[in-house]
């Protein structure tokens, strides 16, 4: 069949199981008095339509903060006004200021869910089309199953269009701007990049990644000449977009500080909940969190934020090519989600666009890790009532992208791109053996999860231990996300810095 | 020659799978009044005696499926206890607890794998082209997609509620053991389905010439024509014994209880009117909409008195019986009448000039379109039993396949306002262009080269005239027949 006819299908299939699981409930649906995620994105609509502008990011008598204040970035403020000027037009009670406060029904649902879908199909759907037909690599058969696993990707759907949020606008910008630096077009992803960061601060995870590769770049063309002028040209793309989305907040220092102040809560302390990170793991043994004070757990958590990204970050600048580039993003997103301030468990959506991005060439380790990121949710989605969705999208995932991708035969040694590895450490592994272990460790992993879902649905904890399932989730996709984290390294950084002809760029 | 065995499991299993994850993302979605109704017989069948089954009145939804889905319904309580007991109370009307939904909805998903296990018997006897270079080309995988993956099943079923799949199983089986020849297979599951649900009546007469024609006249003569001698008895005795020995498991506890003619007043309700609630698209709602305009022209125009019209308006969305202003009412008789006219000249076909099993089905087709149009408070989903039959001779024939875009595209857009409520509104629009993006593209690919084989190279004869005809022939009113003869 034509291209363009498989790639509808799929775009199709997607868009139904954003639709079907938009049937579901969403956060904090009829928890008076604070609700949920739904609530606050409706409350910034309220906010946005009936307040000037000065006022979005303070705490005045009309906008109390401790009630879904403002926490993004502008361009956040400005889509929410775009969609309240929709709502107004519809029915102005869903936005009428103070009165709308945990506004619910099933017309005001629908539009908040159509806004959703309508943001996917505006900016991330198209993206993921492009780079699966234009960007990567394979025959149609590859490009086409890739298309339509990192559609059908759990993780994203359930957030967006389950619990509800936006992360597919600026995970779509992000998209772009790879996309962008892709295709040679390094202008334009700067600025679809600068939109992404003004979307969401989260994307500054994916920041560094793009420093440096763009560095890198200029570095090749020569630091004193074409090198200089594409640096420089970068530079202005980079401040005027800037600029321009924080146009209303830049007059006024004071603004601008507090919107900063709104955007990183240092006060808020190195985690929250349960989430499958390093410090919360690490705190089930020893209470960091109360044994330290909160500057000395910024110092620390940057500090080893730091440390763990800058291995790739040398690398990245050394070769900048679009492999490594995504890798780089892989390994970049992974560390910041690992040992970062303040991370919450949606954040790993910021690793999972990258592995999507890794489908092609390593299928096996990318659908786990993405399995493994929709299980790190589970305790937010048992909350928000979404498991049924969520066994059964995940199912789906796993079952079509190790059909589609004949995943699971493809764990040898090259097929991992470990091979480097091996040569440079001197391990000689037993070929038949690595690929049966690999195998088996990926089953007995699936079937942890698994596991873990059910009894986390279906049992109830004992009295004593009332967080005992959330725990062992974060935990196990705690443990997973290390083992990822030192194997993508691993790949990246074993890469032979000679350009190879036959290899991908 | 078979489709393609190797590797077929895998790829049919991972479309089954597909589909049935759809079916699960949709249990959260709207059900109709038809949820109910089998709750409620649920409710019927598990707390009251057999002799109660078919006078019981407690609720409006009276049970109106002939014995064998009763018994069916008996089956699935005693599963429906473990969910929730509350639903099996007959005074529970409405009762929707999300462990009923979730019965409900698992029951008809579960029920369904009959209709995957008729869909794979019938992608078995599809003959594919030359051997075609991958999977997805070939005809029968087209057809196991437009099969389990058909528009209407899937809204109809999963979202309105309804347990057509597992009843097209049955039926599509049927049509596969007539293709494999194992026509007393077929008899039977025919005559179990008819005592399932008996709108099947519409394709009886399909059936009963053909069985009389191709399977108890054992050989013909060389010209074609009957050979009497040939008429085998012992066959129509065995077809006679199956039949009788169905029909008599299923009423006969009826007939003993002396309750014969209340079942049949409850399976043949005629005082329903001429059209349903919604009206199907039939010829019966083009004779409404007439007489309601002449009607009206009538009265602008002074010719007709307003107060000696009738006062029910048949657009009210009610059921019940209406007398006609202008144009002559219609009777039952009459509506019998027509489908009979209109179906006669393609069971006359199959007579005189059998094709086959292939004949067979084009027929079972033209049968289930004539009943549409012309039959007596038909419903619009009844369109599904013209669709689906065509799917399987949709992808070994050009001309048909042409038919088929046309018909299941026309059929799943009446099908449109069985979903009327805002949230489901987005995805039975993304359903429809999935499968019909789908249907258009892979048929139009299978025949680029014209070749399929079974069909004959290139168009027939007659083949131009009929891509013509091919909307005129949706209204049964001129049918296809075959110049070359097939070997059942």
């Amino acid at each position: 069949m034509e291209t363009w006819a498989v790639a509808s299908i799929c775009v199709l299939l997607g868009l139904t199981a954003r639709w079907t699981v938009s049937l579901n409930s969403y956060s904090g649906a009829s928890k008076a008095p604070m609700f949920g995620d739904y609530e606050a994105q409706r409350h910034w609509q309220e906010v946005t339509f009936n307040l000037p502008v000065r006022q979005w990011y303070f705490n005045t008598t009309d906008n109390d903060l401790k009630y879904w204040g403002l926490d993004y970035p502008p361009l956040t403020a400005f889509h929410s006004l775009l969609c309240a000027h929709i709502a107004n037009l519809i029915n102005p009670d869903w936005i009428e200021l103070h009165k709308s406060r945990g506004y619910e029904s099933p017309a005001h649902k629908f539009f908040m869910r159509a806004t959703v879908i309508f943001a996917d199909v505006l900016i991330y759907i198209p993206a993921v089309v492009v780079y699966c037909l234009y960007l990567a690599q394979g025959s149609s058969k590859t490009k086409s199953s890739a298309l339509l696993c990192i559609l059908l990707y759990p993780g994203l759907i359930l957030i967006d269009n389950g619990h509800f949020q936006y992360n597919s606008v600026s995970l779509g910008l992000a998209l772009w701007g790879v996309l962008g630096l892709g295709c040679g077009h390094d202008l334009l992803g700067s600025l679809a990049f600068t939109l992404a960061l003004s979307y969401k601060q989260m994307e500054l995870y994916h920041a560094l990644p793009f420093f440096w590769y763009l560095l890198g770049k200029c570095g090749k063309l020569g630091l004193t000449g074409k090198g200089l002028i594409l640096l420089v040209k970068i530079s202005l793309t980079v401040l005027v977009s800037f600029a321009l989305c924080w146009l209303p907040f830049l007059f006024d220092p004071q603004q601008t500080l507090q919107v900063i102040h709104r955007l990183f809560p240092m006060a808020r302390g190195l985690f929250e909940d349960k989430v499958a990170n390093v410090w919360c793991s690490l705190n089930i043994l020893v209470k960091i969190k109360t044994l330290l004070s909160v500057d000395t757990q910024i110092y620390l958590s940057f500090g080893t934020t730091l440390l763990a990204v800058l291995p790739s970050s040398i690398k990245l600048l050394m070769k900048p090519t679009f492999w490594q580039f995504r890798l780089a993003l892989m390994n970049s997103s992974l560390a910041f989600f690992l040992f970062s301030f303040q991370v919450h468990e949606k954040s790993i959506l910021l690793a999972a666009l990258p592995a999507c991005l890794l489908l092609n060439e390593l299928p096996l380790m990318s659908v786990w890790f993405l399995h493994t990121s929709t299980f790190s949710m589970l305790p937010l989605l048992l909350k928000d009532n979404l498991f049924q969705p969520y066994i059964i999208t995940s199912l789906g995932f796993i079952v079509f992208s190790l059909y589609l991708f004949s995943a699971v035969d493809r764990s040898s040694v090259d097929d991992l791109r470990l091979g480097p590895c091996c040569r440079l450490t001197g391990t000689n592994f037993l070929w038949f053996s690595f690929s049966t272990v690999v195998k088996l460790q990926f089953a007995l992993s699936v079937l942890t999860m698994a596991g873990l879902s059910f009894m986390s649905a279906a049992l109830e904890p004992p009295a004593k231990l009332p967080d005992l399932f959330p725990v062992l989730v974060s935990a196990c996709a705690c443990v997973h996300f290390l083992g990822f984290l030192l194997y993508f390294n691993l790949v990246q950084l074993t890469e032979s810095p000679r350009s190879d002809k036959k290899k991908i760029n | 020659m078979a489709a393609p065995r190797d590797g077929t499991l895998s790829w049919f299993l991972a479309l089954t799978l597909g589909v049935s994850l759809i079916k699960f993302l949709l249990i959260k979605a709207y059900h109709s009044t038809d949820f109910e109704v089998h709750r409620n017989w649920l409710a019927i069948t598990h707390s009251l005696p057999v002799s109660k089954w078919y006078f019981e009145e407690t609720s409006e939804w009276t049970l109106d499926y002939p014995p064998f889905f009763a018994w069916f319904e008996y089956g699935l309580s005693h599963i429906a206890k473990y969910f929730d007991e509350e639903m099996l109370v007959v005074q529970n009307l409405t009762y929707a607890s999300p462990a009923t939904i979730l019965f409900q909805r698992l029951s008809v998903i579960f029920t369904d794998l009959v209709f995957v296990y008729a869909v794979k018997e019938c992608c078995k006897c599809v003959q594919g082209g030359k051997r075609p270079r991958d999977i997805l080309g070939s005809p029968s995988f087209v057809l196991a997609v437009l099969l389990l993956w058909n528009f209407g099943l899937l809204i109809v079923d999963h979202i309105h509620f309804q347990y057509n799949g597992f009843l097209f199983g049955v039926f599509l089986l049927s049509v596969a053991r007539h293709f494999q020849g194992r026509h007393l297979e077929g008899a039977f599951l025919f005559a179990v389905l008819l005592n399932l649900k008996h709108i099947y009546l519409y394709i009886a007469p399909a059936y009963g010439i053909y069985l009389l024609r191709s399977f108890c006249l054992i050989q013909d003569n060389s010209d074609g024509s009957l050979k009497w001698r040939n008429f085998s008895f012992i066959r129509l005795a065995a077809l006679g014994i199956i039949v009788c020995s169905v029909f008599a498991l299923s009423f006969g506890p009826f007939l003993a209880l002396d309750q014969l003619p209340q079942v049949l007043s409850r399976l043949f309700p005629f005082k329903r009117g001429l059209c349903h609630a919604y009206w199907a698209p039939n010829f019966w709602a083009l004779y409404n909409a007439a007489d309601k305009a002449l009607s009206v022209l009538g009265i602008k125009l002074k010719l007709l008195d307003v107060a000696k019209l009738p006062k029910a308006s048949m657009t009210g969305g009610l059921v019940q019986e209406f007398q006609h202003s202008v144009l002559p009412s219609v009777s039952p008789l009459i509506t019998l009448i027509c489908t009979l006219i209109s179906v006669s000249p393609a069971l006359f076909s199959i007579w005189h000039r059998p094709c086959g099993a292939r004949g067979f089905l084009r027929c079972c087709v033209i049968c289930a379109l004539g009943s549409f149009l012309f039959g007596w408070h038909v419903h619009e989903k009844a369109i599904l039993m013209a669709i689906l039959p065509l799917s399987i001779l949709a992808v070994e024939s050009k001309d048909d396949a042409g038919v088929f875009l046309i018909l299941a595209t026309t059929g799943h857009l009446s099908l449109f306002p069985l979903l009327f409520t805002t949230p489901e509104f987005p995805i039975k629009i993304l359903l429809m262009l999935l499968f019909t993006l789908y249907s258009f593209t892979s048929l139009k690919r299978l025949f680029r080269h014209g070749v399929a084989a079974g069909r004959g190279q290139g168009s027939s004869p007659a083949g131009d005239s009929e891509q013509e005809f091919g909307v005129v022939r949706l209204h049964g009113l001129v049918h296809s027949h075959d110049p070359q003869r097939y070997e059942p």
